[in-house]
């Protein structure tokens, strides 16, 4: 008969095997639905391909794509690794893009070398507060976190949609409602090309890395994600470091949107995250919450995403699809991680124990 | 006026009654499911597109519940025989589902729903109840699928407090071992109550595109799913408790859409903001008064694995 048995250690090379062959089942499956559509999986899968890599102003739609993602990750893997469940990045993204929008329209005139760091500051606080109310309220009272930063996303979608229709909207644009576009100045500069925010997010990268592995704070974190109880017991102020870790994680959220806002849409709109908070919770999970590995399925995702709405000109395939095949890969790989925990075997009836 | 309003309220208050109610059931079976929003979401879709293509407005309901539980199934899969972490793998099915809804919803945008599915729909005043003074009217004068609602929130009540089946679902809830050992078939009843509680939700999101808009349009759940989700706390795990949330959050729904016929000066931005603030300060205070009570099902979210004990 067939038992379950857990696995003790696994090597990371089978591990990352096993991960593969996830992602492979993965698009397999997503071919049937192509097939299913009428179109050739493995064309579709190369146009998407070579929507992302093609030429070069693809390949930097996708960097610059690939830029957010990292950054929001980076702030969800900080709470994640709390077991703090902040899916709240998309309403810390849009609270980090309100608070550098108004630092960029309050002081338009500023000089660059003032305001963008002035904005910087504004993106860190509006997401870095978002965070801390929910965070608050869980280490208080244990309030549950998941719906809890989910709702404030609705309600920070329901803030710019209140502000581009009301007292932000821009009196020049006809009626359309639609915030004032940002001076020159509030606008990220460029370096090789692709705006600035690739180097921000490399140093963030590596202060991530840092922050965890050789801080106390860091190693604080991964105490609490393995046990509050624990934790508690070795004299860990477990309150405080939920509010610590959240505010920064969201700080960090806020930041991507601040970016966004700044070299990419010029203004604040409703459409600043473009799904980012959403798809940045599946990159950080796929990677382990691993800084490195995030930058990696950073850049995968937002190929796959750049890809997808290429494919939508090509095979009038929605950019919807794009989500589909994001769900399926997650599906797959949360299912493969019973082959990396547990492993089948067969013993036969005689000299097993019960049945399983 | 305030029996209008009530009116309005309950049709509003519906889709989250089937939401709440699918929630319910699986997270007495142990589990936490996020992916309500995305099962609503593909309910919605496959019973919008069903009527479209069939305008058989049964056919339409069976597929979104189907939609519904097809979702389920990919959760309870993943998350009972593959013991998969169930916040994530919920999470998976809310973006997968909203991916789904917007893939299949393509082109659906503007259809309005057949003449034979809106009239089987129609709203319809029951003998004698609707003639209760003020309340009658509010209460009984409504589509056949408000009135599914309240049936079924009954029907659950009993099911859960007045059967052996209710007291099995029950004792897996609060103790997986114990029931097991008691004999329970554990993976039946869980992969049973959590596919049923997809299909209810599946529903919930179907009365959004076939009789609340009744057209289709791009994320029409508008974050009723993680409501229903806040809310199985407000009802404290009790199916007859829906009659209370799901009818106040209906309310809430419309009422800035009311207030605004009545000069009242608010931006109706704030209004529609209001669902989303109750629920956070009903979260609040339901864990400020945290008692034993209102307590969640002991093994809620907790995974079990008989070999681990």
């Amino acid at each position: 008969m067939l038992q379950i048995i857990k696995n003790k250690e696994i090597s990371s090379r089978k591990k990352a095997a096993i991960h593969l062959a996830a992602i492979f089942l993965a698009l397999l499956t997503a071919s049937v639905f192509i097939l299913f559509m009428g179109h050739p999986p493995l064309k579709v899968y190369l146009s998407m391909a070579r929507g992302a890599f093609g030429t070069s102003y693809r390949f930097t739609e996708t960097l610059i794509k690939t830029i957010p993602l990292i950054i929001t990750s980076l702030g969800i893997s900080l709470a994640f690794r709390m077991k703090f469940w902040n899916i709240g990045a998309e309403g810390q993204i849009i609270m980090g893009a309100f608070g550098a929008s108004w630092v960029a329209l309050s002081y338009p005139h500023l000089p660059s070398f003032v305001l963008l760091p002035l904005m910087g500051l504004g993106g860190l606080a509006g997401g870095g507060i978002w965070a801390l109310i929910p965070a608050f309220f869980r280490a208080r009272f244990r309030t549950n976190e998941t719906i809890f930063t989910l709702m404030l996303n609705y309600i920070a979608l329901q803030w710019i949609t209140y502000l581009q229709n009301g007292p932000w909207k821009d009196p020049g644009a006809l009626g359309f409602p639609k915030i004032p576009n940002f001076s020159p100045q509030a606008v990220l500069p460029k370096l090789f090309g692709i705006h600035i925010g690739w180097l921000i997010a490399f140093v963030l990268v590596v202060l991530s890395a840092l922050f965890i592995t050789k801080t106390k704070k860091g190693y604080e974190i991964q105490v609490i994600g393995e046990s509050e109880k624990t934790a508690r017991y070795a004299g860990i102020n477990v309150s405080r470091t939920i509010l610590v870790t959240l505010f920064i994680s969201g700080a960090l959220c806020g930041l991507a949107g601040m970016i966004e806002a700044s070299a990419i849409n010029k203004t604040l709109s409703v459409e600043i995250t473009g799904g980012v908070g959403y798809t940045a919770i599946i990159t950080a999970w796929l990677a382990n919450l691993k800084e490195l590995r995030i930058v990696l399925v950073s850049f995968l995702f937002a190929a796959m995403i750049q890809g997808s709405s290429y494919i939508q000109m090509a095979f009038q395939i929605p950019q919807s699809a794009a989500q589909i095949l994001q769900g399926l890969i997650l599906f797959f790989v949360l299912g493969s991680e019973f082959f990396i925990r547990y492993r089948i075997v067969y013993r036969s009836r005689k000299s097993g124990g019960g049945e399983a | 006026m305030l029996f209008s309003f009530l009116h309005a309220a309950v049709i509003a208050g519906t889709p989250l009654v089937f939401a709440i109610l699918g929630e319910i059931l699986t997270e007495r079976a142990g589990k936490l499911n996020l992916g309500v929003e995305g099962m609503m979401l593909m309910g919605a879709v496959i019973g919008f597109k069903t009527a479209v293509l069939t305008a058989y407005p049964l056919l339409a309901l069976f597929g979104a519940a189907l939609a519904g539980a097809a979702g389920a199934l990919i959760f309870s899969f993943l998350t009972v025989t593959l013991r998969s972490n169930q916040v994530v793998t919920g999470l998976a099915l809310t973006i997968f589902g909203t991916g789904f809804a917007s893939f299949a919803g393509q082109g659906l945008a503007g259809h309005i729903v057949p003449a034979s599915v809106k009239d089987f729909f129609h709203p319809v005043a029951l003998p004698v109840l609707s003639r209760i003074p003020f309340l009658g009217e509010a209460l009984f004068h409504h589509s056949i699928f408000v009135y599914a609602g309240y049936i079924i929130i009954i029907a659950a009540y009993v099911y859960l407090f007045k059967t052996r089946f209710g007291l099995n679902l029950r004792a897996l809830g609060e103790n997986t071992a114990a029931a097991d050992a008691a004999g329970i078939n554990i993976m039946k009843y869980k992969f049973a109550h959590i596919l049923s509680g997809g299909a209810l939700i599946g529903l919930g999101g179907a009365f959004l595109s076939l009789v609340y808009v009744p057209t289709w349009q791009e994320n029409i759940t508008t974050g009723r799913g993680w409501i229903a989700v806040a809310l199985v706390i407000f009802c404290k795990w009790n199916p007859i408790r829906i009659f209370w949330g799901a009818f106040l959050f209906g309310g809430l729904d419309i009422i800035g859409f009311r207030l605004q016929g009545l000069n009242i000066h608010i931006s109706q931005y704030f209004f529609d903001m209001l669902p989303y603030i109750v629920t956070v300060i009903i979260l609040i205070m339901t864990s400020v008064k945290d008692s034993k009570e209102k307590s969640p099902p002991a093994e809620l979210g907790r995974p079990y694995f008989r070999e681990d004990k």
